[in-house]
């Protein structure tokens, strides 16, 4: 029993990272059908803007839960005004755009702060379940995840910019015939998506270790869960990570870290095969 | 590019013209070039003109075939390692050569299958070439225990194989090329590939997969069967990116990093700088980002990382099309009477 | 700092593709190539074995030089990246013409080096601690082997703790190879391992591997993990409250500065073996490191266990060699360091194995303690038995591979 409750712990881990590391760019993917590339820089960004307000004194809490999002959606607003306003509508650019964007980033900060690992510890110690221990940090990026994913669905479904937001998502030319400033609301979106990126860096960086080159880490496996989650942005992400992670945490403990991953690659090749539109394209087709 | 050209005879006559003038200059650059540099400038050069080679290929199948491919990497590595472990197997290492183009081109033909022949598009083709990058990359990686070996030629993991043997001359398995001639060697396929992807897009296939390209409905419409077609130009380019890989082992060895997405992303890179749907502009991307990420390597301030991307972040927003077709444009405007 | 100084000064070739060949005058410095991780995952091994081996070069510069002429080094970082490695050898022994190359820092990097530079006669000296094997005459490697350290760390640690041991270790030839010796020398003290597993160099996520661990309940935990990404964990061991309930030993923490980079409340209590430690009181290391401290000052890196020694020791049995054959001649060197050369440091006296290669040295066993180490256990001249029983370069002095030493287990 005490095994089951700690390997499923493990396992809704491994959901809510993939599911944290990849909200970002489903919010940017589903507003605005624009692939950001450097998705995994915004994380690494919020990680290094969270060790360096802690260096700087500020409590841990506020620099991961305040700092990093800030600092990233900041950026976001930038990026947006820069590359992406001008690429709309050109997927494959703007994926080139991100891309480039994504490698001059690392540099930069490469530049900066050293190609090396830096990191803080976990707070909050450990939980003992029976004759088990796991980390509670774990734990709360569990809850932190499930907060956060329903703070997104309350906004789109309950505020008037969330209403907006679905309007122009599902009819951008209609909802700018009804007088709607699309740019603005596409712009926002990727901010918001930009600063969700930059909390999920923040958290995931206890538990990783922070170095330039830890978003290319990240970007292939958040790319594959969004896409394989298809058009819903918050229900494709959710049930692509529910099932992405699980196996891949499930395949790990069966078996070693490596074939955890490629099981978990190769489930998602089989998705794509089966269901050519990603999981809402067949599932949840009303969700968010 | 072809199908625009004024009438179907000329065009024909430039392709074959231009696929002649290619490997008329590969053999310059193959008989000149290793009198001129130092050994150390050669094996260099040996991997630039490899990457080239990789570089062609993705010109091939994402320029004129229309299939964003970002697992181009993938069919590399594949040729690197069926290289690498036929020639340690086989006593003759030219009998490697085949598999390692056989051995991409049936992973690109199966790829190709799933995914044309299952309607998948667009930006999940992109997504499915990265996966299966991905899971050859970690593959490969854990291979390291002895139980993965396959006949004389262990796998080795995260190593890779650097007893990777260099190609011997023909029939003659106790003299292994050396660097200037493999040099040649990979100079002379870069043309040969050149001469090749010209008189393809110049035959009726190749001018269907443009067509498909252009508009897929349509084609589909005329009665061409699209998704074999682009089977077809997705295995060609399979099959180079092999070639590709065989020449970077013989020069370097093979190791998992050859399956590693930063490769894929530079071969996407250089193609697009170079200009989509072109055929030497890839090229040339491939040699001057090659050469420019070396020498930013060597500045004492500036992480190569930087450049790179800011160069591609430019090139997309600044010149879309692409080196080759803005400089052929601007000289053409300068130089109308050339044009004709 | 000296990587960009040095980088600027190897740009000529890269950025200027067309330099003819050009023979060597005979006043021109005795050129040492580096090659070590001074950034990417490994920097925590690579930047301290930067400094040492720059140390150890003034030293040689300081009183004289050799055969009268200066020693000029140059260093290249390959960034973690096995490809740099293949470029930077071929550049040191092609263009830099070399005298000796030192570096390599993964077994990965040595392998791939190695073949290089024998192709192209240049000598080179593998300073690290690895899985032992290597029966080359070309290479020295000076660092302690299986036979030396873990044959010394497991029965210090079952003595201490018990007899079953779950292992984690980097996947690749070191943690492979590594991972039996621990098994063999469990087996051999009447234990066992309970489980082997092996993990890629970039994997961070460690927590199904410590549930797994929990389940297996191992009377000691041994970690051969290399590198940056690695050593998250020790601090996710920490976090889920593991420390205080399972002991860790390892045959790799420590050997840069990982120490430094866990608090001590995630460190304290592992505990190593390697062939030195900066902690080891002697006269010889007191004097070397209050030398070392004046030359780096602020910036002074910390040594821990011996990577960054064995650079420094590395390098003087070069130099020795070179005096003994009065000459840099590849072979004559060769020749001089196989008459059984020996140096007196920091870390207890090294001599050459003329059989292998390798060398005989001291061991110590310690463990962390406040982010440093405390020296527990002393072991004087200890043989590399293990590649001994494989490598014989009198009998074999063409061999040029890296034996998997058969261990029996």
């Amino acid at each position: 029993m005490d095994l089951a409750i700690a390997t499923g712990i493990q396992a809704l881990t491994g959901i809510a990272t993939l599911l944290l590391i990849s909200l970002g760019l489903a919010i940017v993917f589903g507003m605005m059908r624009v692939i950001n590339l450097a998705h995994g820089e915004f994380l690494m960004l919020g990680a290094y803007s969270a060790i360096l307000a802690v260096q700087a004194g500020v409590n841990l809490w506020i620099a991961m839960l305040v700092v990093a999002p800030l600092c990233v959606g900041l950026l976001g607003v930038v990026v947006e005004r820069l590359v992406i306003r001008r690429l709309y509508g050109r997927m494959v650019d703007t994926m080139l755009a991100t891309w480039g964007l994504s490698l001059a980033l690392i540099g930069a900060v490469t530049m900066i702060f050293g190609n090396t690992v830096s990191g803080f510890s976990a707070p909050l110690g450990s939980v003992r379940i029976g004759a088990y221990s796991t980390s509670g940090y774990g734990l709360f990026l569990i809850g932190a995840t499930v907060l956060l994913l329903l703070a997104v669905w309350a906004v789109l479904r309950f505020t008037p910019a969330g209403l907006i937001a679905r309007g122009t998502m599902q009819n951008a030319g209609m909802a700018a015939a009804l007088g709607v400033p699309t740019e603005r609301v596409y712009a926002l979106s990727f901010a918001a998506g930009a600063a969700v990126s930059g909390l999920a860096g923040a958290l995931m960086a206890p538990f990783s270790g922070v170095l330039p080159t830890m978003g290319t880490a990240y970007i292939a496996k958040s790319f594959i869960t969004v896409i394989t989650g298809g058009a819903a942005m918050l229900a494709g992400t959710a049930s692509a990570s529910v099932l992405l992670g699980g196996v891949n945490t499930l395949g790990t403990f069966a078996t070693t870290p490596v074939l955890g991953e490629v099981l978990m690659l190769a489930v998602a090749i089989l998705l794509l095969r089966l269901l050519p539109q990603g999981i809402t394209g067949r599932f949840f087709r009303r969700a968010l | 590019m072809p199908g625009e050209g004024p009438g179907r005879a000329s065009a024909n006559g430039r392709a074959a013209f231009e696929a002649a003038l290619g490997l008329l200059a590969a053999g310059i650059a193959a008989w000149w070039l290793p009198q001129m540099l130092e050994l150390f400038s050669i094996i260099n050069a040996t991997v630039y003109t490899a990457m080239a080679v990789l570089a062609l290929s993705l010109a091939l199948v994402w320029g004129f075939g229309g299939i964003l491919c970002f697992g181009q990497a993938a069919f590399f590595g594949l040729g690197g390692y069926a290289y690498a472990v036929a020639a340690l197997n086989l006593p003759d290492t030219t009998y490697a050569v085949p598999i390692a183009i056989l051995v991409p081109s049936l992973a690109a033909a199966a790829l190709g299958y799933v995914m044309f022949f299952g309607r998948i598009s667009d930006v999940y083709m992109g997504v499915i070439t990265l996966t299966v990058t991905l899971i050859l990359f970690n593959f490969v990686n854990s291979t390291a225990g002895e139980e993965w070996r396959i006949g004389a030629a262990p796998l080795g993991g995260f190593n890779g194989i650097p007893t990777t043997p260099p190609l011997n001359l023909p029939g003659d398995p106790g003299t292994p090329l050396a660097p200037e001639q493999i040099f040649v060697l990979a100079v002379l396929c870069l043309g040969l590939c050149y001469a090749l992807c010209k008189l393809v897009l110049r035959s009726r296939f190749g001018r269907v997969v443009v067509a498909i390209r252009e508009n897929e409905l349509r084609a589909a419409l005329l009665g061409y069967d699209v998704r074999l077609y682009k089977l077809g130009i997705f295995t060609i380019g399979g099959a180079m990116a092999g070639l590709a890989g065989l020449l970077f082992a013989n020069c370097v060895f093979v190791s998992p990093t050859m399956f590693s997405l930063a490769y894929s992303g530079q071969i996407i890179i250089w193609v697009m700088v170079g200009g989509i749907g072109t055929l030497l502009g890839p090229v040339i991307g491939a040699m001057l980002l090659q050469a420019l990420t070396a020498w930013v390597g060597t500045l004492p301030e500036i992480n190569p990382n930087l450049i790179l991307g800011l160069v591609l972040l430019v090139a997309v927003l600044a010149i879309p099309r692409g080196l080759q077709p803005t400089v052929a444009g601007w000289l053409r405007r300068r130089l109308p009477e050339d044009a004709a | 700092m000296h990587r960009r100084t040095v980088l600027t000064a190897a740009a000529g070739g890269l950025a200027a593709p067309l330099v003819f060949r050009h023979a060597a005058l005979g006043a021109d410095p005795i050129k040492v190539v580096g090659i070590h991780d001074a950034s990417g995952g490994l920097d925590i091994y690579g930047k301290p074995m930067v400094a040492t081996l720059e140390f150890a070069m003034d030293e040689i510069n300081a009183g004289g030089g050799l055969l009268g002429r200066p020693v000029q080094l140059i260093n290249y970082d390959p960034q973690s990246n096995i490809q740099l490695y293949t470029q930077f050898a071929t550049q040191a022994a092609t263009r830099d013409k070399a005298a000796v190359v030192h570096g390599g820092i993964t077994s990965a990097s040595r392998e791939a080096i190695r073949p290089l530079l024998k192709r192209y006669n240049t000598l080179y000296f593998y300073n690290t601690q690895y899985e032992g094997g290597v029966c080359d005459r070309n290479c020295f490697c000076t660092g302690s082997t299986p036979a030396q350290n873990v044959n010394r760390l497991v029965p210090y640690i079952m003595q201490k703790w018990g007899k079953k041991v779950y292992i984690l270790a980097a996947d690749y030839n070191y943690g492979q190879i590594t991972s039996k010796w621990v098994v063999k020398y469990f087996r051999e003290g009447g234990g066992d391992a309970v489980a082997v597993d092996f993990f890629p160099l970039d994997v961070t996520n460690f927590g199904p591997a410590i549930q797994k661990i929990q389940a297996a309940k191992p009377d000691i935990v041994l970690s051969a993990l290399v590198g940056g990404a690695h050593v998250s964990f020790y601090r996710q061991w920490a976090a889920a409250g593991m420390k205080q309930r399972i002991p860790m030993a390892s045959t790799t923490f420590g050997g840069g500065n990982e120490s430094l980079l866990l608090s001590p409340e995630e460190g304290d209590g592992i505990t190593c073996a390697f062939s030195y430690f900066q902690e080891v009181d002697n006269p010889a290391n007191a004097a070397f490191l209050q030398k070392f401290k004046a030359k780096f000052g602020a910036g002074t890196p910390y040594l821990g266990g011996e990577l960054a020694m064995r650079t420094y020791v590395g390098a003087q049995l070069w130099a020795e060699g070179v005096r003994k054959a009065k000459s840099i001649d590849r072979m004559k060197v060769i020749e001089a360091l196989e008459s059984g050369i020996g140096v007196d440091g920091p870390p207890g006296r090294t001599v050459l194995d003329p059989k292998t290669n390798h060398v005989t040295l001291d061991v110590y066993v310690a463990e962390v303690q406040n982010k440093g180490f405390k020296v527990l256990q002393h072991f004087p001249g200890s043989p590399p038995s293990d590649t001994q029983s494989v490598c014989d370069l009198q009998k074999e002095p063409n061999a040029n591979k890296q034996v998997v030493v058969d261990v029996r287990i």
